[in-house]
């Protein structure tokens, strides 16, 4: 964990096979996935599919049953193999340190490895929370903020770690609109300049769309399909079709009253 | 619990394996030291007073009726130091500090705040656990010393002042003195640093082991504390026997 150089590049990662059960409940039954270094992959899909569970598995956090799962090359086997590559995950909830004030989570991963002086820590900070569009609250408390806050505090604290490949368990579920596409352009930004993967869990169509360079539909565990954004819109699948254009039918509402 | 004392005590050693970065974690061990201080004074004061007073109010007038005034100093002494200070002040802290610890880092466990932890790779045990074990198990003997001399102004009090007993201030503690040893006191200091690791290791396993929301948090604390409770009690009686024989 030395100093990281100001150029970094992303990671591609590998999943085969992975499956996972909790309690004799199949959860995840076999996924298989390739993300390319730099690239943007989204994974959409049902409440209760599996998404978050896919994630934590690619950071290290759950042991999978069976399959296995590669980035950069290596097989991860704990969080403790981190060494060979940055990950960060923005947590659906945030997860933030309740103990600690909200610049000290931001800034907990320099702090808590001793790669920056404290007052060059406490700068990079306030420079990423401004980032996204979090001015001046460096010493409030987790508890006094709103989820959505919460939720951009938590994509700050990714930042910080320069990380090569972002897992984000629905970034913007929670944020209005506008913060919506401020996070949004942070995603396409980070792919830009730093050639960063990142792996996004939503719901979130326009978001999906807006960032995707590819998309995996997924469902009880399993891949549905991947493809082109494009390719998800055109695929005549009736379930990623209904995923795609859920609205409010007013009609149908009308006729059942 | 019994079938958990294994991974127990594996949890331990990778507790003690992280001893070396203690130093870079001395601020978390003031801030739990200072918890502990804040929590437990006051009560630990109020408990060893009125402990050590019970102590001289059962066994006086028994004494006194048979003409042993003289070595009740001694019998407060000795069992406030070998046994009720450090028994009752590890009943005290597992009550405080061991569900709050358990509360605490439970908590974390459901609100995903540890996962977080370990995606910044940063180590739940040398981050949470390794500052709050140092702590409690410096605290809890302190805490022990200041409880016996407590105890034993406590059961003085109840001799000078309790017209069955009797017994001057004077003569009290130079039976006291006559008795007790500093093995003695070195004694149950050992036996409160055992109780110490005992709280600490039960409670954090137990909070790293929540599972199933809030109200997973609940059950971890009553676990960590009556657990901690039943171990104590059994090693008492073991460490006792085993101190006894030295
Ligand atoms: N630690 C766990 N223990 C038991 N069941 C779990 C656990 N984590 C997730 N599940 C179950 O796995 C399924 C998928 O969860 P999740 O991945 O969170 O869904 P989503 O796709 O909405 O993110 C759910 O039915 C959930 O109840
Ligand atoms: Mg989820």
């Amino acid at each position: 964990m030395t100093a990281s150089s100001p150029t970094q590049y992303g990671v591609d990662v590998q999943v085969r096979g992975l499956q996972k059960s909790y309690a004799g409940q199949p959860v995840l039954q076999g996924i298989d996935l390739e993300v390319a270094a730099g690239e943007i992959f989204v994974i959409m899909g049902p409440s209760g599919s599996g998404k978050s569970v896919l994630l934590k598995h690619i950071a290290g956090l759950e042991t999978p049953d069976a399959g296995e799962i590669l980035i950069a090359g290596h097989p991860i086997k704990s969080a403790g193999s981190l060494n060979h590559y940055r990950l960060a995950m923005v947590f659906q909830s945030g997860a933030l340190l309740n103990s600690l004030s909200v610049g000290e989570n931001v800034g907990l991963y320099l702090s808590e490895h001793r790669i920056k002086p404290q007052a060059e820590i406490d700068r990079i900070v306030k420079q990423t929370l401004e980032q996204v569009g979090l001015k001046g609250i460096e010493n409030r408390n987790p508890a006094e903020i709103s989820g959505g806050m919460k939720k951009r505090v938590a994509i700050a604290r990714a930042l910080v770690t320069e990380p090569q490949l972002i897992l984000y368990d629905e970034p913007t579920s929670e944020l209005d609109p506008l913060i919506a596409v401020t996070i949004t352009e942070e995603i396409l930004r980070l792919k830009r300049q730093f050639s960063v993967t990142s792996m996004i869990v939503t719901h979130d169509r326009s978001l999906a769309f807006g960032v995707a360079d590819r998309i995996a539909m997924i469902s009880d565990g399993r891949i549905l399909f991947v493809g082109l954004p494009g390719e998800v819109k055109a695929n005549p699948n009736p379930m990623i079709q209904k995923f795609l254009t859920a609205k409010f039918d007013q009609e149908k509402e009308r006729k059942t009253i | 619990m019994f079938e958990n004392l294994g991974e127990m005590l594996i949890f331990f050693w990778r507790t003690v394996k992280m001893l070396p970065q203690v130093w870079r974690q001395r601020r978390k061990v003031m801030d739990q030291l200072f918890e502990i201080g804040n929590a437990s004074l006051l009560m630990a004061c109020v408990l060893s007073l009125f402990i050590g007073g019970v102590l001289a109010l059962q066994t006086g007038p028994v004494l006194v009726d048979r003409g042993l005034s003289s070595v009740i100093g001694g019998i407060v002494g000795l069992s406030m130091c070998k046994e009720l200070a450090p028994v009752m002040m590890a009943v005290l802290i597992a009550g405080r500090i061991g569900s709050a610890m358990a509360a605490e880092i439970g908590s974390m466990q459901v609100y995903q705040e540890i996962d977080a932890l370990r995606t910044m790779n940063i180590d739940p045990i040398s981050y949470l656990v390794l500052p709050r074990l140092v702590a409690i198990s410096s605290a809890l003997p302190l805490l022990v010393i200041f409880s016996i001399l407590v105890g034993w102004i406590g059961g003085a009090l109840v001799c000078v002042y309790n017209h069955n007993i009797g017994v001057s201030f004077h003569s009290y503690f130079a039976n006291l003195r006559q008795t007790v040893e500093l093995g003695d006191f070195i004694n149950g200091l050992f036996k409160s640093w055992v109780f110490a690791v005992v709280i600490g290791i039960v409670s954090c396993h137990q909070g790293l082991l929540t599972a199933g929301g809030p109200r997973g948090i609940g059950l971890s604390v009553t676990k960590a504390v009556v657990n901690s409770l039943v171990l104590i009690l059994i090693l008492d009686y073991f460490l006792t026997r085993v101190l006894i024989s030295i």
